[in-house]
């Protein structure tokens, strides 16, 4: 690792880390709103999934807009655990645990959809990965699972189907999904996750394996003559982005009460608004999606005092901040506008 | 193939004398007309611009309140509210294609303009929710023909449903003859083929995406009339699922191709209601989208869709 | 180099906004009365007030609910300081929008925390009133969720509700049917994606089998597929069903009665308090919803005075028919002042305080209001009120027998 690159990395961690000080200090001294206390936790798992995400689009180069659904997977799966050993492991290995169960299965599904999506390419990639995204959502909501005596039960039903023990207890109801999980996030952990998947994608980005990726993101045929096995690396990729979902998932189902597998938390409109996480921050750079998670979490929230006008800002401010960052034309006013202010100061 | 095993049962349904087989199919031709008008919209700013309009849903949805709008307080009739619409859904078009889009055009990334119109169907929906309020509306279908009913009355086709598959193939027709029969067809398809060689040959690029905006947007409220009357709820959300589902239609029938459009928008409007009568009605979203990656498994660029040729 | 110059710009620009903006919201904080639709709570500078907040989607899908908790809470607010307020203090409200997702919800919950709320009329919905009454019952805060309805909502005894839980509505509408013999036949459609009517419709199927009637076909719709209703409808009509029970939303079940009309079906059609405001979508033929059935605690064009008024007064100031929603909230209001009046309970007492205040007095009060002339209320949260079963005709609700 070059030393450039290795001062690149550090200012990331840097910057979470710092941040992290300065919300414990004002949290400690009370100088934090039960408001913005409230949506640290929120705030670092989008930016967790952000950077998933960007492994997915910025690294290896697919357009995904069905990542949501991994976080489901994962928020379920750890969700399911913590309910069944709620009161047989005390809170911190059972979260531990709920982690490893999380990410495993986010993992394992990531692994089993990326082999029939990445055989394809481009939008049809993305669609596709729209349309599992969709599945996963919709199957969850049709699951009911509960445990009694006998064991297991499983329908694809309703309840009544499940043919329950009265000891038994229902764990996934249909749409009204899980309630009660434990509440064993907080901002120290979500902070311990961010920076563990930071360190994860940053590793792999600077590492043999993340080389060969985004050889295989720019050019994949030239990657293969090369003798890069592109579906190894593609998979690779795929799977840890997966998981980093997954580890977001987990986060999600333990700092809410209520978890319901319904469009406003994993359909499709929810893996843009990543999207727009990643975009915004720019692609490829996963210093950036850090950042743009937190700040476009925390726009609509800070909207509040417009009551009903809000949403109808945060649109006109996302369009505004597009055109800015991207269009061609903006950027080079930019940089003229650059260039001159640099002039009168030299 | 089919076996003979598959299809005996549905035809015995068929020819037993209950008709509901044959409700279900037309039902679901209906739904998948809609999905097909759409999903032309989609699919000819697709092939042309080169970019996936997430507003397109929102035009519908403007369209809608439109005509809703004219004939409830202006007491216009029908006819005067549906071209009202598409006078003003083709203008919103072309300017959102001016305002948002066009200026990244040439952006670093595709992506770019894929989110800014997503914030622009956010602004739509916000709109309109601030202007009409959330509660549902109810539509007058614009269509007042009654219908047919056929065998005695056990089998009813209702007007909106014929007039529905009608217009989508007049739609289907019109536009295939415009792109293949008028210069500014022709435009378009050497626009969509290469933009930079279309403007060493003379071509106006701006224009002719311009005019793709106009027609998509414009079909958009057509769509939106038609989906309204079959479905008369008007709210501030409504184009947004049925946008999502002719997207997947676009992109099953192969994006950028116009009759791959159509064939996909009926496939999935009775892919949608059979699964949902014999299969399951909590998962038909699921098995609607499971075809869909099957489909693309095997032709992975769509029923119609032209293979991508890679370059070294 | 480049990226690092879009990371800058991004920064920027989001800095600058990001200032102004929490240099708006720290004003808006500051001051007693905020903007928009809370705006009209009269300031009463001079002195304490009681200050109940409120949580609903304001905007996507679902805000036609939240918007009409929201607007009675601030129309019983007014009406409450126009007349003296609680215990001689003025009552301030302010809304706060949650999207109808929990996360928000939970947000939502802390602004208003932050700017002194001391109790909750909210949240408008299930799985999102669930989430926030983890926060109030750690801050013991009151919370009377007007229309969250499932069954886990009250759990914590810090939570009360002025609607019937899921369960009780299932249980109440077999019921009915089975005694009132109305059909031996029923179909179900039902939004298998919602908390609130796969909760009906769970225990209304379990419940059947006791009161003699054949649930012939139950079939599901899901918020991504709620346009087209043909095959649910027809399914229906294809096992002979006599009778479609409705536990749905009003919203989608004007397009379940257009579509049965087209295709002409007409069992019986029943439906639960969420079917209240079918006759006041705006341009709906009223004339499909004839000899609709529904048990519902509240009808907009009742004929007592309260309701005249209630209904009058938010039409003029909202421009929208109200629906048992804000009808329910508007109580809750009520409910509220007169736990306070009877404790004889004041602002400046902490927020647990009056918590206990106010839970103390909920268990022992007859309330009257929109939705029941008398309810009561148990430690477990749940409400005692009677159902009242209705039936439309010609365009308006008559008490059915």
């Amino acid at each position: 690792m070059t030393k450039k690159k290795f001062k690149d990395q550090f200012i990331t961690y840097g910057i979470v880390i710092a941040l992290y000080l300065i919300m414990e200090i004002l949290m400690k001294t009370g100088n934090l709103s039960s408001h913005l206390k409230g949506l640290l936790v929120p705030m670092t798992y989008y930016a967790v999934i952000a950077v998933a995400l960007n492994l997915c689009v910025g690294i290896l180069g697919e357009l995904s807009i069905g990542h949501c659904g991994f976080m489901c997977i994962g928020a379920f799966a750890s969700a399911v655990f913590s309910k069944l050993t709620q009161n047989t492991l005390p809170a911190a290995p059972r979260f531990f645990l709920a982690f490893v169960v999380g990410i495993a299965f986010a993992a394992l599904f990531g692994f089993l959809i990326g082999i029939p999506v990445l055989r394809l390419k481009g939008d049809y990639l993305a669609i596709v990965t729209l349309a599992f995204g969709e599945i996963i959502k919709n199957v969850i909501n049709a699951i009911y699972f509960g445990v009694d005596s006998k064991g297991p039960h499983i329908s694809l039903n309703n309840v009544m189907d499940l043919g329950m023990e009265p000891d038994g207890q229902v764990i996934i109801n249909g749409a009204m999904g899980i309630t009660g999980t434990p509440r064993d996030a907080n901002f120290t952990i979500a902070i311990v996750v961010l920076l563990l998947s930071l360190f994860v994608v940053l590793n792999l980005m600077n590492s043999r394996d993340g080389r060969a990726i985004m050889a295989v993101r720019d050019n994949s045929i030239a990657a293969e003559s090369a003798g890069i096995n592109v579906t190894k690396y593609k998979m690779l990729a795929f799977t840890i982005s997966a998981a980093i979902a997954g580890a977001a998932g987990v986060l999600f189902s333990h700092n809410i009460t209520s978890l319901t597998a319904t469009s406003q938390y994993f359909g499709y409109n929810a893996s843009i608004m990543i999207l727009v996480y990643v975009v915004l921050g720019g692609i490829g750079n996963i210093r950036g999606s850090v950042i743009a998670a937190a700040i476009l979490y925390l726009l609509p929230e800070m909207l509040r005092g417009l009551n009903t006008y809000r949403m109808l800002i945060y649109s006109i401010v996302l369009i505004a901040m597009m055109l800015f960052n991207w269009a061609p034309a903006a950027i080079e006013w930019r940089e003229k506008v650059a260039h001159k202010f640099i002039k009168r100061n030299a | 193939m089919l076996s003979k095993a598959f299809l005996v049962p549905y035809l015995q349904i068929f020819v037993g004398g209950n008709m509901s087989f044959l409700i279900y199919l037309i039902n679901g031709l209906s739904l998948g007309s809609i999905y097909a008008i759409i999903a032309l919209g989609y699919t000819m700013v697709y092939g042309i611009a080169k970019m996936l309009n997430f507003a397109h849903g929102d035009f519908i949805m403007v369209g809608c309140y439109v005509i809703f709008t004219i004939c409830s307080t202006f007491s216009g009739n029908t006819v005067v509210g549906l071209i009202a619409a598409v006078i003003l859904c083709t203008l919103l078009g072309i300017t959102t294609e001016k305002v948002a889009y066009k200026p990244l055009r040439g952006a670093a990334s595709p992506l770019a303009v894929l989110i800014t119109a997503i914030g622009v169907s956010y602004f739509l929906e916000n709109l309109a929710l601030l202007i009409f309020g959330a509660d549902i509306k109810s539509f007058s279908s614009v269509v007042s023909w009654q219908g047919l009913s056929f065998a005695g009355g056990d089998l009813k086709i209702q007007g909106v449903t014929i007039i529905t598959i009608l217009s989508s193939v007049v739609i289907l027709i019109v536009l295939q003859l415009f792109i293949h029969k008028t210069r500014e067809g022709q435009a378009m398809l050497a626009v969509a083929e290469d933009k930079g060689a279309a403007m060493l040959m003379g071509i106006n690029v701006n224009k002719t995406i311009s005019l793709t905006f106009a027609i998509g947007s414009a079909l958009a409220a057509i769509a939106g009339a038609l989906l309204c009357s079959a479905y008369p709820s008007l709210s501030p959300y409504l184009g947004a699922m049925p946008g999502i589902k002719a997207f997947v239609a676009a992109v099953f029938g192969g994006i950028g191709s116009i009759p791959g459009a159509m064939i996909g928008g009926l496939v999935l409007g009775i892919v949608e209601i059979l699964s949902r009568t014999y299969i399951s009605s909590q998962l038909s979203d699921a098995i609607v989208f499971g075809i869909l990656i099957v489909v693309l498994l095997v032709k992975p660029t769509g029923l119609l869709g032209k293979k991508i040729q890679e370059k070294v | 180099m480049k990226k690092m110059k879009s990371v800058i710009s991004l920064l920027a620009a989001s800095a600058l906004l990001a200032g102004t903006i929490a240099g708006c919201g720290g004003n808006a904080g500051g001051n007693t009365a905020s903007t928009g639709e809370s705006t009209a709570t009269e300031s009463s500078a001079s002195g304490a007030t009681f200050k109940i907040g409120s949580i609903g989607p304001l905007t996507g899908g679902a805000a036609a609910y939240g918007l009409a908790v929201v607007n009675s809470v601030e129309l019983a607010v007014n009406e409450i300081n126009a007349n003296g307020g609680i215990n001689g203090y003025q009552v301030e409200m302010k809304g706060e929008d949650d999207e109808l997702n929990a996360e928000k919800s939970v947000n939502a919950y802390n602004t208003l925390k932050d700017w002194g709320m001391q109790f909750l009329v909210g949240s408008t919905t299930s799985a999102c009133s669930l989430a926030v009454s983890e926060n109030t019952h750690e801050d013991n805060m009151f919370q009377l969720t007007p229309s969250a309805s499932a069954a886990d909502c009250v759990a914590y005894d810090n939570v009360f509700r002025v609607c019937f839980s899921d369960p009780n509505q299932g249980l109440a509408s077999a019921q009915y049917i089975g005694s009132h013999k109305l059909a031996s036949k029923v179909a179900i459609i039902y939004d298998s994606s919602d908390v609130y009517s796969s909760g009906i419709y769970q225990t209304f199927a379990q419940e059947a089998v006791n009161q003699g009637f054949d649930v012939v076909s139950a079939e599901a719709f899901t918020a991504d597929s709620k346009t087209d209703f043909s095959v649910q409808l027809q399914k229906a009509k294809d096992a002979g069903a006599e009778l479609l029970f409705l536990p749905i939303y009003y919203t989608e079940a004007s397009l379940i009665l257009t579509q049965a009309n087209t295709m002409g079906y007409a069992p019986i059609f029943f439906g639960v308090d969420g079917m209240d405001g079918i006759l006041t979508v705006e341009n709906f033929d009223t004339s499909l919803a004839e000899g609709l059935m529904l048990l519902t605690p509240f009808a907009a064009d009742a004929t007592d005075d309260l309701t005249v008024n209630y209904v009058k007064n938010y039409k003029e100031k909202y421009g929208e028919t109200p629906n048992q929603f804000g009808a329910d909230a508007y109580d809750a209001v009520y409910i509220i002042k007169q736990c306070l009046e009877e404790a004889g309970a004041t602002p400046d007492m902490s927020v647990s305080d009056l918590c206990e205040a106010v839970k103390g007095k909920i268990v022992t009060i007859t309330a009257s209001g929109l939705t029941s002339d008398t309810m009561t209320w148990d430690a477990s949260g749940e409400p005692n009120k009677e159902p009242k079963a209705v039936v439309i005709k010609d365009g308006a609700y008559v008490t059915a027998e």
